[in-house]
């Protein structure tokens, strides 16, 4: 039995286009709620043709939220605006998990977070959550009612247009009195080359390596050859070899690509999060006990300082 | 100018153990519980602030089983003057809004304060959402996600790490702000440190000293109810080759077999 209205917290990139989250989680609302709307903290135009495109027949909008942290306007906004709504589904963002904190305390109701699946069985929400780096699935059910928030890791499902036309849009209040942190200025990082997010090679490396030099000379330089992005372990991201939008697994990015190398990786079960959705994964790494090859498809046990150089020849020998 | 900084510190089993879970699927906490490595860039980032400002001290307040105060004390060692713990058997079960409730409640007997800080999320529930609970319930401002933090006239300046770059974010004290890891590096307690944590005073308080309800916490206030653990599916056992000085070519025939070169 379907929910009869499930939300999606829709959210845009640096550019102003929904995200693919978003569109993953809309993709996953139409099998669960007859009705699909989004909650959108900006100016509704913006998306409705493309969260239309994804199902939604609604955008509820705040309109700009300018010079102050989402969190707490949206997330009181959300709370108010979603009386009536059974399901809402939000990216396990940073806004996201902002606002939806402020709704729960708000709607008194709990978030659960994480979550890799959500299915209904009868009328009740089961969600799934991976525990101990993916090992083992976690099934919690909501036992309190609407509205339901859940937080849903990226990739999760395969977002896939609906075939839906434009969106409604209505507008939706913001309380004032929200205690709010004031934004000074922002900045964004220029991002170039393949993105970690959807290429279909990704080449990571960590503290195996040795030196920060070691990652331009080998992971760059095969990410190149290869067309792949390249990603890093917060072991090297936390020493400052490689900025933190390259950082792979739980507290950074969710790949899936078709092939994943890891070199010099031990495998922490909080980076393995990250990546042992990948289709195949390489790894190269000195120790035959590193728990990287326990989720491997081909594991070289060598030193990265001769397989990778030696690798790097081959391919350019190729061509 | 003095600082006083509440510090939230969750004490977990030590991950570096293989993780169990109880029977009724929560994870297995009846184990010595230390210091959430998260927590401890908080602690540090606490005892930082309170130094630039001359003044002030750090209080930590945690909740967790059996009365633990293991993680505590080595938080003391580095340097926190005191802790507040809550430890209730009516809290087993409770998610994170539960523990915010707690929190929120526990802070109130800690005694003034500028600035709250934790942890972005803990290594163990890791639902990054407690921070936020915890500002909206004492109803004051929050920022998340700080990369560095620092104090003057009443107001904290945070920047403040975002996925597509870093933002400048400002807010009137009090307030909430969540550190990141890695960004201080936690000191190691000096064995003058782990001997005076020995007599700093923690305040061991139950749910009744809060004026909590216990119907409204645990495994009764939820709202959640964990139905099964299932194992994942495991990934199928791969070729694993010690390198001879050839290793780089099954990597080529790998890649060639993908068709990716
Ligand atoms: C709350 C929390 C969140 C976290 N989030 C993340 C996250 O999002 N992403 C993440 O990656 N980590 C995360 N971590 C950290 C994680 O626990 C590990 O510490 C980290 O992933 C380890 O990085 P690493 O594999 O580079 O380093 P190490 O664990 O130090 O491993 C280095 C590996 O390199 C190998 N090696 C050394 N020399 C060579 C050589 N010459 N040739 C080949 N191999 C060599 C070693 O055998 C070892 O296996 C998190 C931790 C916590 C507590
Ligand atoms: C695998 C797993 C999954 C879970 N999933 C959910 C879920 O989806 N929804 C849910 O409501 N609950 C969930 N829980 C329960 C939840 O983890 C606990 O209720 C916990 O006390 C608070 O949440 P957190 O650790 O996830 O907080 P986070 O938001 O991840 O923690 C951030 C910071 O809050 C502070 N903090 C957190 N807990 C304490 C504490 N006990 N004492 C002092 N400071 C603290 C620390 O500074 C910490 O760094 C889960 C637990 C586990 C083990």
């Amino acid at each position: 039995m379907a929910l009869s209205k499930v939300w999606v917290f829709a959210e845009t990139d640096e550019n102003g286009s929904l995200t693919t989250l978003s569109k993953e989680l809309l993709t996953k609302a139409r099998d669960l709620g007859d009705t699909v709307e989004a909650f959108y903290a900006g100016d509704g135009n913006d998306i409705a043709e493309s969260a239309g495109a994804f199902g939604a027949t609604a955008v509820h909008a705040t309109g700009p939220i300018e010079g102050q942290l989402l969190g707490a306007p949206v997330g009181a906004a959300l709370a108010a605006a979603a009386e009536g709504v059974d399901l809402v589904l939000g990216g396990t963002s940073y806004d996201a998990r902002d606002a939806f904190a402020v709704a729960s305390v708000k709607l008194d109701k709990p978030v659960i977070s994480n979550t890799t699946a959500i299915d209904l069985d009868g009328d009740a929400v089961v969600t799934t959550v991976p525990v101990f780096g993916g090992e083992k699935l976690v099934k919690t059910k909501f036992t309190a009612g609407g509205p339901m928030l859940c937080l849903v890791r990226p990739k999760s499902y395969e977002a896939s247009e609906s075939g839906g036309g434009a969106a409604s849009v209505s507008s939706v209040d913001v309380p004032g009195d929200a205690p709010s942190a004031t934004v000074l200025a922002t900045h964004v990082e220029e991002r170039e080359g393949p993105q970690l997010d959807s290429a279909p090679i990704v080449v990571s490396g960590g503290r195996g390596l040795g030196d920060p030099a070691k990652f331009e000379e080998y992971i760059e330089a095969l990410g190149k050859k290869l067309g792949a992005a390249t990603g890093a372990t917060r072991a090297i991201v936390d020493a400052g070899w490689v900025p933190y939008n390259k950082q792979v697994g739980q507290t950074g990015k969710v790949v899936k690509p078709d092939v994943y190398i890891a070199a010099g990786i031990s495998g922490a079960t909080q980076h393995l999060v990250g990546m042992k959705g990948s289709k195949n994964i390489i790894a190269i790494n000195k120790d035959p006990e590193a728990p990287i090859f326990s989720v491997a498809d081909l594991g070289i046990v060598g030193d990265v300082h001769k397989v990778l150089p030696a690798l790097i020849e081959a391919l350019n020998a190729k061509g | 100018m003095a600082l006083n900084v509440v510090v939230c510190v969750k004490q977990i089993p030590d991950p570096a153990d293989p993780g169990a879970l109880d029977a009724d699927f929560t994870l297995k906490r009846d184990v010595k519980l230390i210091l959430d490595e998260s927590d401890s860039y908080g602690v540090e980032m606490a005892l930082q602030l309170v130094d630039t400002a001359g003044g002030g001290e750090v209080t930590l307040v945690s909740m967790a089983p059996n009365g633990e105060v293991s993680g505590l004390r080595t938080a003391l060692a580095m340097g926190a003057a005191k802790g507040v713990l809550v430890s209730d058997d009516a809290l087993a079960g409770s998610g994170a809004r539960e523990t915010a409730k707690t929190l929120a409640a526990a802070i109130g007997k800690a005694g003034e304060y500028d600035l709250v800080i934790s942890g972005v999320e803990s290594s163990d529930g890791y639902t990054g959402v407690l921070p936020q609970m915890l500002a909206a319930q004492l109803g004051h401002p929050m920022v998340s996600f700080a990369k560095s933090v620092e104090v003057a006239d009443g107001k904290v300046k945070v920047s403040r790490q975002t996925e597509t770059g870093s933002q400048d974010v400002e807010a009137p004290t009090p307030c909430v702000v969540s550190v990141t890891a890695g960004v201080v590096e936690p000191r190691y307690p000096s064995f003058k440190g782990i001997m005076a944590a020995k007599s700093k005073p923690v305040d061991t308080l139950a749910l009744g000293d809060l004026g909590i309800d216990g119907g409204n916490v645990g495994w009764a206030g939820a709202g959640q109810e964990i139905t099964a653990v299932e194992d994942a599916p495991a990934r199928q056992a791969g070729e694993i080759v010690e390198d001879d000085g050839e290793g780089f070519q099954k990597i080529v025939a790998k890649l060639e077999e993908l068709k990716v070169i």
